[in-house]
Formats: C-alpha cells, sequence, structure tokens
C-alpha cells in the first residue's frame, strides 16, 4: 500500500531533526559565535524539522486521505523524489551559507537570494504533489488537515516571495559578492513587511502546517471522531481570516503608524477565539476516552500538544497587548512564548505523528513503550523549565530597565540587567537539556523499532501498538 | 456552501486567498503610499560606512542588538531620543532586531568613541565588566569588502534614487574615486586606533573590518544628520 516515496520523506525527517541540533549552541548559552549560529538555529527549527514534519505527514497521509497511492501515478512519485532532495540540498547550502556569514539578516528570511530561489523551487514541487495528488483524487471531500495545508501552501508562498524581493548588487553594478541583494523596501516599510512574514511563518508553518497535521494523527490513534464538524469550520476560516492581521504586533510602539500597531494589537487578541477553538475541537475529541491518556504515551503527546498550543496562543495575546508589550518586548520573555510553543505543540505532534507512521510504514511494533513515557516526561519538564526561567527572566529584565528612583534617575546600567539573568540561563539551558536528552531517545527509538521491532502482520486500525519493554 | 469548497479544491483555495489577503491590503497598502521619507538632512551611508553595516549584518549583530528607542521616558534617558521613521529611510534592510541581549545601538555614534569601541571588540569585558558578549578579534585580521560596499551603494543609487553625489552631500563617483574617498575615510578612523597593524595595513591600501565596522557605529545617532541650516547652505 505504502509508496516508496514515503520512506524517502520519512528519512527526511530524521535528517531534519539533524538539522535542528544547532539550536544546543544556543540553549547551552555559547555565545562565541551566537549571531551566526542563531539563524542556523531558527531555520533549522522551520524549515528542517517542521517543514520537514509536515512533508512527511503529507506524503504520508495524503495518499491515505485522497485514496490513491504513488505506485499508479509514477510522476507524482517521481515529483516526491525531486522536493525531497531539492529541499535537502538547500538546507545543507542554507547551513554553510549562514555559518559563513552569508544572511539578508531579516529574521526567519536569512537566506541569501539564490537560496530564496531554491526555496520557491521546492514550493513549487510541493504544491506540484498536494494539487497533483488531488486532481487524481478518488475521494470526494477534501479533509479537513488538507485544508490546513492548503492554507499553508498558498500563505507561506505569497509572505516569502513579498518578503524576499530584493536586488542582487552585482547584477546592478557587476562588482562585489554574487551573493548579495538589497531589499525592495526600506526601513520601516521593511519592517513592515518583514514582520508581516516573520509573525506569520509562525501563522502557517507553526500554526496552520501543524493543525493539519494534528487534524489526521489524532482522530486516527485515539480511534474517535473529531469533536464537532462546525467548530473545526469556524475555527479554520477565522483563523485564516484573522491571523495576518496581527503580524504588526511585533512593531507596537516602533515608528510604523499608530492606527497599524492598535489593529495588530486589536486582531491578536481576536485570535484566541479561532486558536482555542481549535484546541478544545482536540481536546474534546478524547470526550469520553480520557483512559487513553494512561494506556498510551502517544496520546499523551497529541493532548499535551493541544495543550500547550492553548497555553502558547493566550500567552500571545497578551503579549500584543500595548501595555504588556511594552514591558515584555525585547526580553526573554516572548523567547519563553514561542518557545513554549514550538517545543510544546509544534514538537510533541510531530514526534507524535512520527510515532504514529513509522509502524505503519516499517510495519512493526514500536520498540519500547516505556521509552516514550520516559521521553514524554524529560520533555515535559524541560519545556517547563525553559518556558518559567524564561518569563521570570523577561519580566525582570523588562522591569529593571525601565526602573528610575525618586529623582527619575535609571537605577540600572544595562549590564546590570544582564548580570541578574544568568541563574536563568542555566535553568534554561538545563531544561533544554532535557528536551534534547528526549529527542535522542526519541531517535533511538525510532531507530529501533525499524531495527528490532516486532513484525506485524498488518496495518494496525488506530492505537499503534507498541512494545511493554 | 462550505461542502462546495471542500470538494472543490480550486475554490477552496481563491476562498482562502479572499480571506488572507484582506488584512494585507487594509494594513500594508496604505504605509506604502507615504513610504517612508527621510527626515531633512539625512546623508545615504559613505561606502565605509556601507562596508561597516555589512559586517555588522554578516556577523549577526542585529541578533543582540536592537536599533529602535522606544518612546519611553527610560529609553530615552538609557539610548538617547527615540527613533523616526524618516531615519531609516536608506536603510536596506532595516535593522531593528527582535531582543536586547547588549543594549540598543541606534545611538551609539553620539555615545562611544573609536578608541572604546575598538577595545570593547578585542576584549568586551575590559570597558564593560560583566559583558557577556564575545571578543571580535577576527574583525581585526580581515579585509573589509570595498567592492561589495560600492555595489550596494552604486544600486541604491540607480534603483533606489538614494541621493548620492550631491553637491554637499556624500559622494560616490565611479570606483576609483570611491575607493580614494574610502581610504581617506578610513583614515580618518584609524588614527584614533592603536593597533599598529592596521595602522601597517591602511599604509599599503588595506581597510580592517573593524575599521569599517566602527565608521558605521559612529555614524548611528546624529552622526549622519546633518543640521537643516548647514544643509540648506549646501545646497
Amino acid at each position: 500500500m505504502i509508496a516508496f516515496g514515503v520512506i524517502g520523506m520519512l528519512i527526511g525527517v530524521v535528517l531534519a531533526f539533524q538539522l535542528a541540533f544547532p539550536k544546543l549552541n544556543y540553549i547551552l548559552g555559547e555565545y562565541g559565535i551566537f549571531g551566526r549560529l542563531r539563524p542556523v538555529h531558527t531555520n533549522g527549527v522551520i524549515y528542517g524539522f517542521t517543514l520537514g514534519g509536515i512533508w512527511a505527514s503529507w506524503y504520508y497521509f495524503g495518499q491515505r486521505v485522497l485514496k490513491i497511492t504513488y505506485h499508479d501515478y509514477p510522476f507524482l512519485k517521481a515529483v516526491g523524489y525531486l522536493h525531497f532532495w531539492i529541499w535537502i540540498l538547500t538546507l545543507i547550502l542554507g547551513v554553510v551559507s549562514l555559518l559563513g556569514g552569508i544572511t539578508q539578516s531579516k529574521e526567519y528570511a536569512e537566506l541569501a537570494w539564490p537560496l530564496d530561489i531554491l526555496v520557491v523551487v521546492v514550493w513549487v514541487l510541493w504544491g506540484i504533489s498536494m494539487f497533483g495528488s488531488m486532481g487524481v483524487r478518488r475521494e470526494n471531500t477534501i479533509y479537513v488537515s488538507l485544508w490546513y495545508y492548503i492554507a499553508t501552501y498558498v500563505g507561506i508562498a505569497v509572505l516569502y516571495i513579498f518578503n524576499n524581493l530584493s536586488i542582487p548588487t552585482y547584477l546592478v553594478a557587476h562588482t562585489g559578492s554574487l551573493w548579495h541583494s538589497i531589499s525592495m523596501y526600506a526601513g520601516s516599510n521593511d519592517a513592515l513587511v518583514q514582520w508581516w512574514w516573520g509573525h506569520n511563518a509562525v501563522a502557517f508553518v507553526f500554526t496552520s502546517g501543524v493543525i493539519g497535521t494534528i487534524y489526521y494523527f489524532l482522530p486516527k490513534e485515539s480511534g474517535q471522531p473529531i469533536f464537532s464538524y462546525k467548530l473545526t469550520l469556524f475555527s479554520f476560516w477565522s483563523l485564516m481570516f484573522v491571523y495576518i492581521w496581527a503580524g504588526g504586533h511585533h512593531l507596537i510602539y516602533s515608528t510604523v503608524p499608530d492606527w497599524v500597531q492598535t489593529l495588530s494589537s486589536v486582531f491578536s487578541v481576536i485570535l484566541i477565539i479561532p486558536s482555542w477553538g481549535t484546541a478544545i475541537n482536540m481536546l474534546l475529541t478524547l470526550r469520553g476516552q480520557w483512559h487513553q491518556l494512561k494506556e498510551s504515551p502517544l496520546i499523551k503527546f497529541l493532548v499535551l500538544a493541544s495543550t500547550f498550543y492553548m497555553l502558547s496562543t493566550l500567552e500571545g495575546s497578551i503579549q500584543a497587548i500595548r501595555s504588556v508589550n511594552a514591558l515584555a518586548h525585547f526580553t526573554d520573555w516572548i523567547i519563553g512564548h514561542v518557545h513554549d510553543g514550538v517545543l510544546g505543540w509544534v514538537g510533541f505532534t510531530l514526534i507524535a505523528a512520527v510515532y504514529h507512521m513509522v509502524p505503519r510504514v516499517f510495519k512493526r511494533e514500536i520498540y519500547s513503550g516505556k521509552l516514550m513515557d520516559v521521553q514524554f516526561w524529560l520533555m515535559t519538564l524541560g519545556i517547563v523549565l525553559y518556558f518559567s526561567s524564561m518569563w521570570i527572566a523577561g519580566i525582570t529584565q523588562g522591569m529593571m530597565w525601565r526602573d528610575v528612583d525618586q529623582y527619575g534617575n535609571l537605577v540600572y546600567q544595562f549590564v546590570d540587567t544582564v548580570r541578574v539573568l544568568i541563574p536563568y540561563y542555566v535553568i534554561r539551558g538545563f531544561g533544554g537539556s532535557l528536551y534534547l536528552i528526549g529527542f535522542f531517545i526519541f531517535l533511538y527509538n525510532v531507530v529501533m523499532t525499524i531495527q528490532k521491532g516486532r513484525v506485524l502482520e498488518k496495518e494496525p486500525a488506530y492505537a499503534t501498538p507498541m512494545g511493554l519493554r | 456552501m462550505f461542502t462546495f469548497l471542500e470538494k472543490n479544491p480550486f475554490f477552496f483555495t481563491l476562498a482562502f486567498v479572499v480571506a488572507f489577503a484582506v488584512a494585507g491590503v487594509v494594513e500594508i497598502l496604505p504605509n506604502f503610499f507615504k513610504s517612508a521619507r527621510p527626515i531633512e538632512g539625512l546623508k545615504p551611508y559613505t561606502i565605509l560606512e556601507t562596508a561597516g553595516r555589512q559586517v555588522y549584518i554578516n556577523e549577526g549583530c542585529y541578533n543582540c542588538h536592537s536599533q529602535l528607542i522606544r518612546p519611553f521616558q527610560a529609553e530615552v534617558q538609557r539610548y538617547g531620543a527615540y527613533s523616526l521613521s524618516g531615519e531609516y529611510a536608506y536603510d536596506r534592510p532595516f535593522l531593528w532586531g527582535s531582543r536586547r541581549i547588549g543594549p540598543d545601538l541606534h545611538r551609539v555614534g553620539d555615545v562611544r568613541t573609536t578608541a572604546w569601541h575598538e577595545k570593547h571588540m578585542l576584549d568586551p569585558t575590559s570597558v564593560v565588566p560583566g559583558s557577556i558578549m564575545p571578543a571580535y578579534k577576527h574583525l581585526f585580521k580581515k579585509d573589509a569588502d570595498f567592492n561589495t560596499a560600492f555595489a550596494e551603494a552604486y544600486t541604491q543609487k540607480e534603483v533606489f534614487n538614494v541621493p548620492y553625489d550631491k553637491p554637499g552631500g556624500v559622494q560616490l563617483g565611479d570606483m576609483q574615486k570611491a575607493k580614494k574617498l574610502f581610504l581617506e575615510e578610513a583614515k580618518g578612523i584609524v588614527d584614533h586606533m592603536q593597533d599598529p597593524e592596521i595602522k601597517a595595513a591602511l599604509k599599503e591600501g588595506r581597510v580592517k573590518e573593524i575599521v569599517a565596522l566602527i565608521a558605521y557605529l559612529n555614524s548611528l545617532g546624529q552622526g549622519r544628520i546633518e543640521a537643516p541650516k548647514a544643509s540648506a547652505k549646501g545646497q
């Protein structure tokens, strides 16, 4: 049943995980080459880990929900392979160029212009794969996961292209570096376009892409139908409409027009409604089935992911309120917010997705359910340490920056506010390490499943079988 | 209606684009028509400053330092006058940053001297005890990339109409003239530096990255803005 291309994509996920590794340097506080490593970290997690997981999921469930197999469509299979290999090539070139200091400096869009063109090629290939598969589908209705994937596809395409419009200086002046280009926009306009992208990369990769993923794997794994079709419809369309407005909340108290800041702030608060709509829909899918939480570590991952989604979206809305933003902006509180989202929501969903796919693709029982459990608790503890230390650090620093004495003079030097954060950085490093150890356990468990897991006769209908070791 | 959309990926995508595009049209387009105009007397970056800005970008300084002073009492006291949109008119890309692991640099040119920067980049804790910034010794070894900086300034002038080569303003000229100005300006910085190797390199016509970076940092603040009167005289 399973096309060969799917396996290639699964290996892609493993490779993608390896690309997420540079974040270690960040978490452990190795500031040696922080400025160069950080873009490798963010790009690795966004384009390597998250997109890798989304694409692996697409090649896995796409064929299932559309009731096709790539054995019948060699063209689509070839597109899948090409998509995979060009993506890997882009990632490798991206890491090398970023470490070499070749960057556009726009956050999450650091890649130089020749690589941007490669990214577009990768994206077009995914489009051919996705819309091509829908063209030959044997199932009339497009499953909800694919709504979200379509949104990811179109949303990212538009935002990425507009943000990366730039002029390669070599083509104009015929001298200097081939890699260098300058943005089509200047100053405040550039900032506006950049945060349109920067925020909505979160919207369409970390949010809509991952919601699409969980909408397939949660019902499949639990054997329960989605709680409410109407809630699904409502939260999809309202999320799509509302999310984009919120981009400007990165620019509160900046030099973009006030009314843009206010609109963004208001819509960021409204955003809580579709976000919680989705999360509640996920959680209520398990109504009457909460005992599965005890029985299956995989369900635990999915449920906690939904819970972290609620936490993170609530936090985001709070941070977008002007007065809170005045304190939180430029501090570690923002870093904390990003990481409870990415580690908890994105990471847990994709890990569960891989655990669901591997036994079915390789026809093997999960090597160890106990290890999954250990991994789950280690990672959860890691995330809690991570975000709680960053919350405290961020608020502390924000308060110290604005602290004035009775005569209105600043109380602290900047460096005082740096020193006070060191203990929190250590706690964060520890939390991050726990998450990483969990990740190694994950890798080990997946590899052992493929090599040593008990062979399955046929594909399980829902709950993933796992060993008792 | 919705069941119809769910059976037609094409119309579904179209519906999505409509829902998605509204915000962009409302929030982004209007600002572009009033595209950020330079404040009066703002000078474009010189080639040395441009080269320094490229070093700043390549080293990822924006990951730890913001260049956006918000209109709060505490920030104005700490960093200087709050930032104005028109100050960024020649910034491609903008470099506001999103996290202050180190202090804001938008007015650092008003606060620090060349000699201070030199010491700081070699060993940050020598001037700021407790600093967690890494040392940037390699900037003292590598040559600044004149050609790419020239290409950038040239593109700014040709494509975006940035006012280079105006009487009394920043001069660009052809590559030879630009190189001459580049070296002259570098001399002004190097004269205030200690490192003998950098002085020796300049005599051979080579400018180190650190020199360009300091030129850029010195330009942040009021350095690139002439008083309105002076600018009127210049024209």
